[in-house]
């Protein structure tokens, strides 16, 4: 139960430290907590899989896009995307249900891509799943029947605060939790240690990636129907920027446990707001440290390659967190005596 | 009659143009062929590499310096950095999977390119002591821009002196060797730093060569220059097939001349979708034949990711 505790804890605990800081940190906060919700669903199929997919911020988008249009009020539709299909130009649903419906289309968006696709591994994979990407991005950006296309996604209600982040990046760690322990991730976890092995004793691999590619993309969906309601965004901030800043978390964590997943998204968003701030300037230490913009990139991109050569398993060595070996074993006894 | 050669002179236009991307996309392809075949290794950040390089040009330009004082300067920055991420990436990461290289080398990719960022701001520099290249030549009344041509010559070029250099001398009989089976090569006395050494040398030359060419065309280097390309190239490769050079060589081409082609021929309210429809075919090709559209019947890719 403990592999859940430790990444919940942290979601939460990041959730309450939200309610100390000033308005203006708050944001960096729920922006922390979408991207652990990104990320948990790279895991989800990444880590349990060991299939790398560049596709993944395409279930985002196409989730952010699906609460976005939905959300929006039936008066400013016109104004915004003039070009909407009727059926979505007139309904409006609330928030909770937009996000939900985002989850949906997610999952429906992965499973018909995950259908053709999950046959390939390897580089094909990689390859396929970046072209999934490119046309999810393409036809985002021009088809102005489903969205604003180039122009930013505005009056979407800025509903995800503190409270809904939290909430979310929640379900997303729990549903990730139960996944891994049911025997669908049990037999997906097998296939990456042997493949051949899991395949002698009756596992489709096909089958299990599928199962697992449909359940991130689901995740991936309500991570991009929270984001949609943060701020105003357009393609290209869930294009290749989001694609790496995630991946690069989920590496630096350590991509084959949950607890290495929500580590490394809430430690590099942590370094990546702070570096933020310091593009803007901020005092610390008596001076004031002043960074080029960019510098945020740079920073992460150096700390990837670093953590990669250093220690390839990253920060928590792909490992689920647990007490030590000694402690555990007094509060036990302490118990059963 | 005026209409119909304006437009047969548009289309053999289209034509070279598509032929001169190929040509590019195809070296390219090799430069990220030749080192997959060593290393096993995808270079994600080979864009980066042409980036630098056309920096490097816009800062001879902006300075006055003569053409031939540029182009050294390309090949002088480009080879350094091959060669330095090869020692300070590639090196420490040798024993590691492949899919933890790509990650790394994307992780590369966007540390240089947000170097390029903060150092020369988003604007871009222009390079353009070649863009004398963009005048027309008229062949037999048909009107068609010199680098056009000269690209598509120097891709062949460079490519019959890596076969000849692959075919002819030892280092080359080396590389084949270790892109065939790295540990027997091994086995039997070839020097893996000296192989894969001259493999990071080759692909560094052939990016500089790249760089050169691809200023022609787009003269405004900003730090994404060269990114869609290397997407498009990557694809390209693992299109034609990754195990063997000439048809990752061939994918590159093949992609290169149908973005050329396709993106001057059609009209542009359709040509937006082009990218969507490139990497559907790659997509399906990939399905239909993961090992490659020129990879030889019944091979399977040999790297596990």
């Amino acid at each position: 139960m403990l592999e859940l505790l430790g990444p919940g804890a942290l979601v939460v605990g990041v959730g309450l430290f939200g309610t100390l800081v000033s308005i203006s940190t708050q944001t960096y906060v729920v922006n922390a907590l979408v991207n652990v919700a990104i990320v948990v669903a790279l895991y989800v199929f990444i880590g349990n899989s060991g299939v790398l997919s560049f596709g993944h911020i395409s279930f985002v988008a196409v989730g952010a896009w699906t609460a976005g249009v939905l959300a929006i009020p039936l008066t400013e539709k016109p104004a915004i995307m003039p070009h909407l299909f009727g059926f979505l130009r007139h309904t409006t649903v609330g928030d909770v249900s937009s996000i939900a419906l985002a989850t949906a289309v997610g999952a429906v968006y992965a499973l018909v891509v995950g259908l053709p696709l999950m046959r390939l591994s390897g580089l094909a994979a990689g390859i396929a799943t970046f072209g999934v990407l490119e046309i999810t991005h393409n036809v985002l950006r021009y088809w102005e029947k489903v969205g604003p296309g180039v122009t930013t996604f505005s009056a979407v209600p800025e509903t995800t605060g503190l409270l809904q982040a939290s909430v979310g990046a929640l379900i997303a760690v729990i549903v990730a939790f139960v996944y891994q322990r049911s025997r669908y991730g049990r037999m997906l976890r097998a296939t990456r240690e042997d493949a051949a092995a899991a395949r002698a004793v009756g596992v489709s691999i096909y089958a299990q990636r599928l199962v697992a590619f449909t359940l991130s993309g689901a995740l991936a969906g309500l991570a991009g129907g929270l984001y949609v309601h943060v701020l105003p965004i357009n393609t290209e901030l869930v294009y290749l920027n989001l694609t790496f800043i995630t991946l690069a978390m989920l590496v630096i964590g350590g991509a084959t446990s949950l607890w290495g997943a929500v580590v490394g998204a809430v430690a590099i968003s942590a370094v990546d707001s702070f570096l933020a701030e310091a593009e803007n300037g901020v005092h610390i230490l008596g001076g004031t440290l002043d960074l080029p913009s960019g510098t945020r990139i740079v920073v992460v991109g150096a700390l990837m390659a670093f953590v990669l050569i250093v220690r390839p398993s990253g920060l928590t060595g792909g490992r689920e967190l647990r007490l030590p070996r000694a402690f555990a074993r007094n509060v036990l006894t302490k118990f059963s005596a | 009659m005026t209409l119909t050669a304006t437009f047969l002179g548009a289309d053999w236009q289209t034509v070279a143009d598509a032929f001169g991307l190929g040509g590019i996309y195809a070296l390219m392809a090799v430069g990220i062929g030749l080192v997959f075949g060593v290393l096993r290794l995808v270079n994600f950040a080979y864009g980066q590499l042409v980036m630098a390089g056309a920096y490097a040009l816009a800062f001879a330009y902006e300075r006055g310096w003569p053409v031939w004082g540029g182009i050294l300067l390309c090949f002088g920055v480009v080879v350094v950095l091959s060669v330095g991420m090869d020692w300070v990436v590639f090196r420490p990461l040798r024993t590691q999977t492949p899919a933890v290289m790509l990650v790394a080398t994307f992780a590369v990719a966007f540390l240089l390119q947000s170097i390029a960022l903060l150092w020369f701001g988003s604007l871009g520099k222009i390079a353009a002591s070649l863009s004398s290249l963009n005048q027309p030549w008229t062949i037999g009344g048909v009107h068609i821009r010199e680098i056009s041509i000269v690209a598509a010559a120097v891709a062949a070029a460079c490519l019959v002196v890596l076969v000849l250099l692959l075919a002819r001398t030892t280092v080359g009989l080396q590389m084949r060797a270790a892109a065939l089976d790295f540990r027997t090569a091994r086995l039997l006395g070839v020097r893996a730093n000296r192989v894969i050494g001259s493999a990071v040398l080759l692909s560094g030359l052939l990016a500089a060569t790249v760089a050169v060419l691809m200023t022609v065309q787009t003269p405004l280097v900003t730090p994404d220059f060269a990114l869609r390309d290397t997407i498009l190239v990557l694809a390209g490769v693992v299109l034609g097939g990754m195990n063997r050079l000439v048809s990752a060589t061939l994918g590159g081409f093949a992609i290169g001349f149908a973005a050329g082609f396709l993106g001057g021929a059609l009209p542009t309210n359709q040509s937006q979708y082009l990218p969507s429809f490139l990497f559907a075919a790659v997509i399906v090709v990939l399905l239909i034949r993961p090992g490659g559209l020129f990879a030889r019947g019944g091979q399977q890719a040999a790297e596990r990711v």
